[in-house]
């Protein structure tokens, strides 16, 4: 059972949040032409660290990013969206 | 029918009560124990050796151990609805009325017809149904009817169908340092942790904390073990940071130290007392653990090793030591190791005869043979077992002499014996610490697998991790102790170990399977859950299954309810001697939880029943159920499905009369459930423009609009009418299935996507009730409670606005918003009034309807007047349509970008032959259309006859997604997804519903089937 950093909250047990998905990801600007299939298709699916978003739905319904090691399951750091970078 | 009584109890020896004599019943027969006892110790003094029959050959077997990892005393324990097959009797504290059925017999234990499946044991060798099935029988149905005679004599124990009457219990907890394993080593860290001053829980899965120690004649810090742990035990009650849990087994270690343990509660009463749980699982966050789960003692592989009367040495000491019993009266000892030899000792010392010490290993001098030979015992040093004689008990232990490279040499000789105490060493349970991903690796002089480094905040102390002398355990423990508390960011705490002194140990020989005996046969057996013996191991290594995980799935090793605690390393060291490794590179498999069995009552525990998941009720459910109303689920609501009016009234002369009413006067739903978002800020206009696919910077305040939303694929995701209440307020509504997904939508977007919009948005579809008034008699209705002007010049269609109702009032006065929009058709009006005012608002509204027979409606109704406006809902919104599929296609603003815009326009979604929604009719007129059935040409063949005769698949043109039924029409109707469907208006196609043989000709037609220009709603 993870347990997630929530910058709001604090120290939360994994069962409060639902996984979102990649925390890097960039969403073309409105208005752009390009970019779209990327955003919504194509995803790296590291083995070690990934830096994902996880949904505090049953705490802040804040979006959290978590940095998080996919072979051990080690969380190394919890953030705003945005202020975690691989 | 009795037993012979307790006759295999010592006078005085053992840790049990004379003074509370306990009754039970095993397979029926009258039994008695004492407190203290367990099963498995209580049938052992009443002398019963035979306790089950083996899985696949339905062997005799007997009482092989005395702990959780008993393979063969597995019994159905319990009666009536309370039944729990494969209960360990190793592990059931005796109770008085305990009732026990030994398993996999028929027709009894002593004679079982299927006992002749041994005689076909060459027929049913490793990999019997991987052969059968995928073999010659492969594709054929025979195995259907091989299975179910198979799965009956391979069965395990038989439960019951009943509901589970008891109760079950979570529970979590924190603490600094956790120590599972309440033995020398747990106890010393316990302690040693707990004068640090923080949070200790010390658990641990007997029924008493002291594990080994209550088997053993020890002594520590100069008391006598017992003795040692009273007081141990009080002092550390006594210190009020510590949590002692005993009966409770840690049987899974999770993420980030938390750990999963289950309590049996009550599992030693016949059945709990009031508002007792009979189980608790636990979910513990320690923020330091101390594995100290002690070791596993393993068998030695010979002939017939399963014989009832062949057990482990340790067991038969710790049943003498603990219980006071003595399983046999005349006793061979076959060992490995220097351990077994204290069997030897203490059985000697309480009065039975010992036959001989039977050692693996070459001469050699050593304390503890001194010690056996101070007492008179013998012991043969260099000899092996080789088959236990006696068909339903070991008689006498055939053994021959090896020769420096471990073969058998000389003749075979006898020996005379009731029990055969056996013991390959002991493997330190590591089944938590690689549960953590810790790899274990193999230590060549303990002839043992030891914890890898540790993945998570952990240590392993004492016997688990190799350390198997007590002065060492206690060291050992004790040093792990105060390593967790420190690392838990305790102060060291100063305290002193606990002493005691023990004589040298000879290191153990890595020899587990023995020679075959001489001139006749015998199986070696080494899961005896599973039936696998050491044959089987050989044979999946001939058949190139040599991997440890392999030969666990081929052969079955190690894949009964023990998990192979007992087999699994003599089975992996066969596995390494065939292929000419060491053990250690053969690895182990891998360990998962649980530990031990968990019952599924105890996971689930009290979220059963009406409380397994949250039910949402409407301020106005109250009302709907005393009204009688039939109930339907939308996700976690439930929301009146009709109201019938007498009990004879069906569903569909129910909804039928119901939209019947609406449409002819008055009708009244509850649209509470329906998702309400309230969203604000400067920027709250551009951002509904981003997610809707039409424009919202030209609403006006006080207007609503319908709008459609795309997934970022291009795909519909989600429509609803949002309102402008003021210049920077809106009000959004989405359809009750997506009401949380579109809150999440929307949170991702504002606080991630586009953290720099300033608009605000929180879900508020629990704070307002809606009801939505809808029928030509509407405005008449509502004009006399509420305060505005609600003509349609004043109120025209998608106004909204504040409206009041019983201003003025003496019974008060409720301040809500209306809206005129509506879902039926009808002129119609949306009330949403604060929830609390839910119940009386509506309460007014049926008031003020009664004169023009206002009658609540339900979601059939509701259902059915929308699929006759042809209004699209969840069946249409199925994640592969686009907006332009439903016919909305001209809703896509080109003068702005908006989610899903782009890949909208991507070629297949925009092809001209996709399915389109069209309205669906049955050609006879009566006919009822079928949700979910195929569509297909007008001429499509019957069937498509078999690919063999040359048939080809009928091309499926589309699918009937709502069905209903116009009363005003008289006639069957239905929304379906039709390729090319708009451009087929008025043509004849063909609903196939294969499940009932239904072919029935349908026409398409538009979508809207009642008032298709408009004109009641703008009324």
């Amino acid at each position: 059972m993870l347990r997630i950093e929530c910058p709001w909250c604090g120290p939360r047990d994994m069962v409060e949040f639902t996984y979102v998905g990649d925390g890097t990801l960039q969403r073309p600007a409105i208005g752009a032409e390009a970019g779209h299939f990327d955003y919504v298709y194509l995803r790296d699916n590291p083995k070690g660290v990934h830096v994902e978003l996880w949904r505090h739905g049953a705490g802040c319904r804040q979006h959290v990013a978590v940095k998080r090691d996919t072979l051990s399951h080690d969380i190394l750091q919890c953030g705003k969206p945005g202020e975690v970078t691989k | 029918m009795t037993g012979p009584g307790q006759i295999n109890r010592h006078a005085e020896a053992g840790r049990i009560d004379r003074t509370r004599r306990i009754s039970f019943t095993f397979d029926g027969v009258p039994m008695t124990g004492f407190e203290g006892d367990t099963l498995a110790s209580a049938l052992l003094a009443n002398g019963v050796k035979l306790v089950g029959r083996s899985f696949k050959y339905h062997r005799p077997r007997g009482i092989f151990s005395n702990g959780p990892e008993e393979p063969n005393a597995l019994v159905r324990l319990r009666v009536g609805d309370r039944v729990e097959p494969n209960t360990r009797a190793t592990m059931i504290p005796l109770y008085d009325g305990l009732v026990a059925e030994s398993q996999n017999r028929w027709p009894s234990l002593a004679f079982d017809v299927q006992a002749v499946n041994q005689l076909f044991a060459r027929f049913l060798p490793a990999g019997f149904y991987y052969k059968t099935f995928m073999g010659p029988f492969a594709n054929t149905k025979l195995w259907m009817r091989f299975e179910r005679s198979i799965r009956k004599a391979a069965g395990m124990g038989t439960g019951t169908h009943a509901p589970d009457p008891d109760e079950y219990d979570k529970m979590s907890a924190h603490c600094e340092v956790l120590v599972i394993g309440a033995g020398p080593a747990g106890i010393a860290a316990a302690r040693a942790a707990a004068a640090s001053g923080g949070r200790v829980i010390l658990l641990d899965e007997r029924e008493e904390i002291g594990g080994r120690l209550l088997m053993e004649r020890f002594q520590v810090d100069g008391l006598e073990s017992g003795e040692w742990l009273a007081r141990e035990r009080g002092a550390l009650e006594a210190a009020g940071n510590v949590r002692i849990l005993p009966r409770t087994t840690a049987f899974g270690y999770y993420d980030q130290n938390m750990i999963g343990a289950v309590e049996r509660v009550c599992d030693h009463l016949i059945k709990p007392p009031p508002h007792q749980p009979r189980q608790r699982l636990w979910s513990i966050r320690a923020t330091e653990v101390v594995l100290a789960t002690g070791a596993i003692e393993q068998p030695l592989i010979f002939a017939d090793n399963d014989r009832p009367g062949v057990m482990l040495a340790g067991a038969v000491r710790g049943f003498a030591n603990q219980y006071g019993v003595l399983a046999g009266k005349r006793i061979v000892v076959a060992a490995n190791n220097d351990d077994a030899y204290r069997t030897a000792i203490d059985l000697h010392d309480l009065g039975a005869t010992i036959e001989s010490i039977v050692d693996v290993r070459p001469k050699g001098p050593g304390p503890i043979r001194q010690e056996a030979k101070d007492r008179g015992i013998t012991y043969l040093r260099g000899y092996a077992p080789v088959k236990a004689q006696g068909r339903r008990a070991v008689r006498q232990l055939a053994i021959l002499k090896l020769d420096e490279n471990g073969k058998a040499t000389g003749s075979q000789r006898a020996a005379a014996c009731d029990l055969v105490a056996m013991s390959g060493g002991w493997q330190p349970t590591l089944h938590l610490s690689s549960q953590t991903g810790a790899k274990a690796y193999w230590d060549a002089e303990k002839c043992c697998f030891l914890p890898g480094p540790p993945r998570q905040r952990e240590r392993s102390a004492g016997a688990c991790a190799g350390v198997f002398t007590l002065p060492e355990c206690l060291a050992h423990g004790h040093a792990a102790g105060l390593e967790a508390a420190e690392a838990a960011g305790l102060a060291r705490p100063e305290i002193e170990a606990p002493k005691a002194s023990a004589p040298q140990e000879v290191p153990p020989r890595a020899y587990w399977e023995c020679p075959d005996p001489i001139n006749t046969p015998g199986k070696k057996f080494v899961d005896h859950q599973d039936d696998v013996a050491a044959s089987d191991v050989r044979l999946a290594h001939r058949e190139g299954y040599i991997s440890v995980e392999h030969l666990k799935r081929y052969t079955t090793l190690g894949m009964g309810t023990d998990q192979g605690k007992t087999s699994n390393i003599p089975g992996f060291a066969i596995m390494a001697k065939a292929r000419g490794v060491e053990i250690g590179q053969t690895g182990t498999t891998t360990f998962r939880p649980p530990y031990t069995p968990v019952a599924l009552g105890a996971l689930a525990g009290p979220e059963v029943g009406e409380r397994y998941m949250a039910l949402r009720r409407t301020p106005m459910d109250g009302w709907h159920e005393e009204q009688g109303c039939e109930w339907i689920d939308a996700g976690l609501w439930r929301r009146p499905r009709y109201y019938p009016s007498g009990p004879r009234e069906s569903l569909f002369d129910a909804y039928i009369r119901e939209t019947m009413a609406t449409r002819g006067s008055l009708g009244i739903v509850d649209v509470t459930t329906l998702g309400k978002i309230d969203i604000q800020g400067p920027d709250a206009a551009e951002f509904l423009n981003r997610l809707y696919i039409n424009g919202w910077k030209t609403l006006p305040v006080g207007k609503a609009r319908y709008g459609l939303m795309l997934r970022e694929d291009g795909i519909v995701l989600d429509d609803g009418t949002t309102s402008r209440l003021g210049e920077q307020h809106y009000l959004m509504t989405t359809t009750t299935a997506n009401a949380v997904r579109i809150m999440a939508w929307i949170d991702y977007h504002l606080q991630v996507v586009w953290p720099d919009l300033r608009v605000k948005a929180v879900s508020v579809t629990e704070q307002w009730a809606a009801m939505a008034l809808a029928g030509p008699n509407a405005r008449k209705a509502l004009e006399k409670v509420v305060d505005i002007d609600l003509s349609s010049e004043a109120f025209p269609f998608m106004a909204c606005g504040p409206a009041t109702l019983n201003k003025g009032s003496a019974a008060g006065e409720i301040k809500g918003r209306l809206f005129r929009i509506s879902f039926s058709g009808e002129l119609a009006y949306e009330l949403n009034v604060p929830a609390d005012y839910g119940r009386a608002a509506w309460e007014m509204l049926m008031q003020a309807g009664a004169e023009f027979d206002i009658t609540p409606y339900g979601m059939e109704a509701l259902g059915n007047m929308r699929i006759e406006k042809g209004h699209v809902a969840g069946p249409e919104l199925d994640g592969r349509t686009t907006a332009d599929d439903l016919g909305m296609g001209r809703m896509m603003s080109s003068k702005k970008d908006f989610i899903g815009a782009k890949l909208a326009g991507r070629e297949d979604l925009i092809r001209a032959d996709r399915k389109q929604v069209v309205g669906l009719v049955p050609v006879d007129g009566k006919t009822k259309l079928r949700q979910g059935a195929q569509l297909v040409e007008k001429d499509a063949p019957a069937e498509a006859g078999t690919l063999a005769a040359g048939g080809k698949p009928i091309p499926m043109i589309g699918n009937v997604t709502s069905t209903g039924y116009s009363p005003e029409l008289d006639h069957p109707i239905a929304l379906g997804l039709v390729v090319n469907g708009r451009a087929r208006l008025g043509e004849e196609i063909s609903m196939r519903y294969p499940l009932r043989g239904l072919s029935v000709p349908v026409k398409i037609v538009e979508p809207v089937f009642v008032d298709p220009k408009g004109e009641r709603l703008h009324g």
